[in-house]
């Protein structure tokens, strides 16, 4: 997902899953006036280790720094930018819409097209969820605007490379 | 002793000896107790040096470890301990210094409840460490000790700090004292590129203005012999940083001494007239390139070493090589052929005989003279620590190093209350040799306590404290940028510095007029009775140059006194 905006940048860090290694991660970001958009904390394959995908908003100029200096703390295996290659980019979002009965077929049908799933229903709202990459899930939060949503979380980004590489 | 039961203090005492650890500098407290009893029950031979400030102990540590080339241990307490130790943490990271810092904490399920003494010491030095651990079990010890001192001391040496909770060193640890490591994430290998070592070799033979400029990572690897093979076969002049000094022999034809802010200028001439600048080992510091934008312009530059993180941080170099400096500079020895530099090298001859380092020896007493004749009674083979201001730059122009491991500076931090401490833990580690500490009269009052443990250890140390009565480099700066007006840098109360060194039982010296100067350094390098201090009352209001101003370049070095007023600073500090 070629990203647009030249101070949005997307990073995956595979670490040690170590006390601590999240701060120091995060501390690299902070010490040089970068703010993190998003961060997604998993455990990769054995538990040994875990994966983060970091979407960030700072200066390009610094993020080559950004990316050395996360490389070189002892538990960090590896940092990979993402920002401009054609790896897979998707995020979840629940949204909780207040929609009565008036509203509610027209609500759907915004969501069915969005491809998403209803996961909760009450007489004066509902909860969808979608997936996608962030830009879908920020049409969708358009055009369901014309409701009031109660409330939104989105999970932020996670990336992975495509075919034989590895993120 | 194998899966044999000792307390986790124990177990701690007896991998820092599988490390070959000698001393161990520190203080004691409630939190750390179960470890200073494992120093009495284990009857280690590691010998625990009792400080008087926890900031002394870790700047002992990191002068003996600069001394000696070997890593050095801290050991306090928790809370204020360890948050005392924070300077000397932060002074050794900026300097690559290899050092273990083990402090007691609370017991775990303390942890967070604002305990007595509770500080979170793990999070406030995580930025100023090269790595760190909360020991949760105490069979984590062996292998968390092992790890600790394989990452301070290879790659790009540095702090590590081991926190342990009470009940970690008080309970029991079963586990086998040699441990494996478990470190994915840290590489140490830095292979060569060959190809890479061929166009450096390819550039440096096109030049015909080369310039080695040669930083404490040199020093570090051990380059030093390497280095000046390079230089000779290919006749390149060579320029260190201030941490560098003594990689290259000072007095070498080929050396052109420290460059940057207070460095020589024909140091920084070369800098700027070179058409190749080959860096090994430096990180390109503010204090030496002045203004990025504007460094060396018109050359080629070459950047080694062995910290991935330093390429292209200020100066974005043509090639590039992330390895380990000795080992490239092998290397390309084999590929470099002779340069035919010897216009060059005369040109910058002639620099050298325009722009002497100079001071004079009638009139007042200048800190440059009695640093110049303290080099030369010791033909520059003393083990000189510095402290931070005036006498520092003066020190790094006028004392001479030939070998490394003999100058001990805080260049980074700039660290003031430095040097006392860190010649004392230099001393510890080489107590055969003469050791000199240059220190500002404002400095020395910041860690002055540890005479007590120079005193008590009868260290042979040369404690010349140069008096000028004033935060002599701040207010330098206020009398060239901000129209002489003082501000917070007049020292008046200064004690009596000789009855200061009595009352710990040892020998002063008081030092007034230049023509006493000779004399007195040598009564002073003659004392063997443990350490000395020279109270040296010297000009009050001279100032260091050459001088680039912070943020300029070094085109626009001063080397005399400017006559016009200048701008304020545009650099940093
Ligand atoms: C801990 C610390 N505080 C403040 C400074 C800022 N500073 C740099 S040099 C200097 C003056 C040092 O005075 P003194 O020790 O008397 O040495 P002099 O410059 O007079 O030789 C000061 C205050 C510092 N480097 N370190
Ligand atoms: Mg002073």
């Amino acid at each position: 997902m070629p990203n647009t905006d030249k101070n949005m940048h997307t990073l995956s860090v595979y670490v040690s899953n170590k006390p601590g290694v999240l701060a120091r991660v995060a501390q690299v970001f902070a010490r040089r006036g970068f703010n993190i958009e998003s961060l997604v904390v998993s455990p990769a394959i054995d538990g040994h280790f875990s994966r983060m995908t970091i979407s960030c908003s700072g200066d390009p100029e610094g993020l080559d720094q950004i990316i050395k200096q996360v490389s070189k703390l002892i538990d960090v295996l590896h940092c990979v930018d993402h920002t401009f290659d054609e790896s897979v980019v998707k995020e979840m979002g629940l949204i909780k819409i207040a929609v009565d009965s008036e509203g509610r077929s027209d609500a759907l049908q915004i969501a069915e097209h969005f491809g998403c799933k209803t996961v909760d229903l009450t007489p004066e709202s509902m909860i969808v969820q979608i997936v996608g990459d962030p830009a879908k899930i920020d049409a969708f939060e358009q055009m369901i605007a014309k409701y009031r949503i109660i409330e939104l979380v989105r999970t932020g980004k996670v990336v992975m490379s495509r075919g034989q590489e590895t993120t | 002793m194998t899966s044999k039961t000792m307390e986790g203090g124990q177990a701690i005492i007896r991998c820092l000896e599988n490390e070959g650890v000698e001393y161990i500098f520190g203080y004691s407290g409630g939190a750390a107790i179960p470890i200073f009893d494992a120093l009495v029950t284990t009857q280690t031979k590691i010998k625990f040096v009792l400080v008087r400030h926890e900031q002394g102990a870790a700047h002992m540590a990191d002068g003996y470890a600069r001394a000696t080339g070997k890593p050095a241990v801290v050991l306090v307490t928790s809370g204020p301990g360890a948050t005392n130790t924070l300077t000397g943490i932060m002074t050794a990271h900026m300097d690559s210094i290899p050092m273990i810092v083990l402090t007691g904490q609370s017991v775990s399920w303390m942890l967070g409840k604002d305990a007595f003494q509770e500080a979170d010491i793990f999070g406030i030095t995580m930025p100023v460490v090269k790595h760190s651990y909360l020991v949760k079990h105490a069979n984590d010890i062996p292998r968390i000790v092992r790890e600790a001192f394989h990452i301070a001391t290879t790659g790009r040496p540095g702090p590590v700090l081991i926190d342990i909770p009470k009940d970690v060193s008080a309970g029991p640890c079963t586990a086998d004292l040699h441990a494996e490591m478990d470190l994915p994430g840290y590489k140490t290998d830095y292979p060569v590129d060959n190809e890479t070592i061929l166009s450096i070799a390819e550039a440096l033979a096109k030049s015909q203005r080369p310039l080695i400029l040669a930083g404490h990572g040199a020093m570090i690897s051990g380059a030093g012999a390497s280095l000046r093979a390079l230089a000779e076969k290919a006749q390149i002049p060579v320029t260190t940083t201030l941490l560098g000094k003594g990689v290259f022999p000072e007095t070498h034809p080929l050396a052109l001494g420290m460059l940057g802010m207070h460095g020589t200028a024909y140091a920084n001439k070369a800098v700027c007239e070179c058409d190749l600048l080959l860096n090994i080992g430096s990180r390109f510091d503010d204090r030496i390139i002045g203004q990025p934008a504007r460094f060396c312009k018109d050359a080629r530059i070459i950047h080694i070493d062995i910290d991935a993180a330093e390429i292209n941080k200020m100066i974005r170099p043509e090639i590039v090589c992330v390895a380990d400096a000795k080992t490239a500079i092998d290397e390309l020895i084999k590929h470099v052929p002779v340069l035919e530099t010897k216009e060059w090298r005369r040109h910058l001859d002639g620099y050298k005989a325009r722009y002497p380092l100079k001071f004079k020896r009638q009139g007042s007493l200048k800190m440059q003279h009695i640093i110049d004749e303290f080099y030369k009674m010791t033909g520059g083979h003393a083990c000189v620590a510095t402290d931070v201001g005036q006498h520092q730059m003066w020190a790094a122009q006028f004392y001479k190093n030939e070998s490394r491991h003999n100058w001990l500076s805080s260049g980074g931090a700039g660290t003031m209350g430095f040097g006392l401490p860190a010649c004392i833990g230099a001393a510890f580690g080489r107590p055969d040799d003469t050791h000199i500490c240059f220190v500002g009269d404002g400095g020395f009052q910041m860690t002055f306590f540890e005479l007590a443990t120079a005193a008590l250890h009868k260290l042979p140390i040369k404690i010349v404290v140069l008096n000028n009565h004033y935060l002599g480099m701040v207010r330098q700066w206020q009398q060239l940028f901000y129209d002489d007006r003082k501000s917070g840098v007049d020292l008046e109360g200064n004690p009596d510095f000789v009855k200061l060194a009595e009352s710990f039982g040892i020998k002063g010296f008081n030092l007034r007029r230049p023509g006493d100067v000779k004399r007195i350094v040598k009564s002073a390098l003659d004392y063997d009775d443990g350490p000395c201090l020279i109270n040296c009352e010297v000009e009050k209001t001279d100032n260091v140059f050459p001088m680039v101003p912070a943020g300029a370049a070094l085109e626009d070095m001063l080397v005399e006194p400017p006559s016009t007023k200048l701008e304020k600073p545009t650099g940093s500090t």
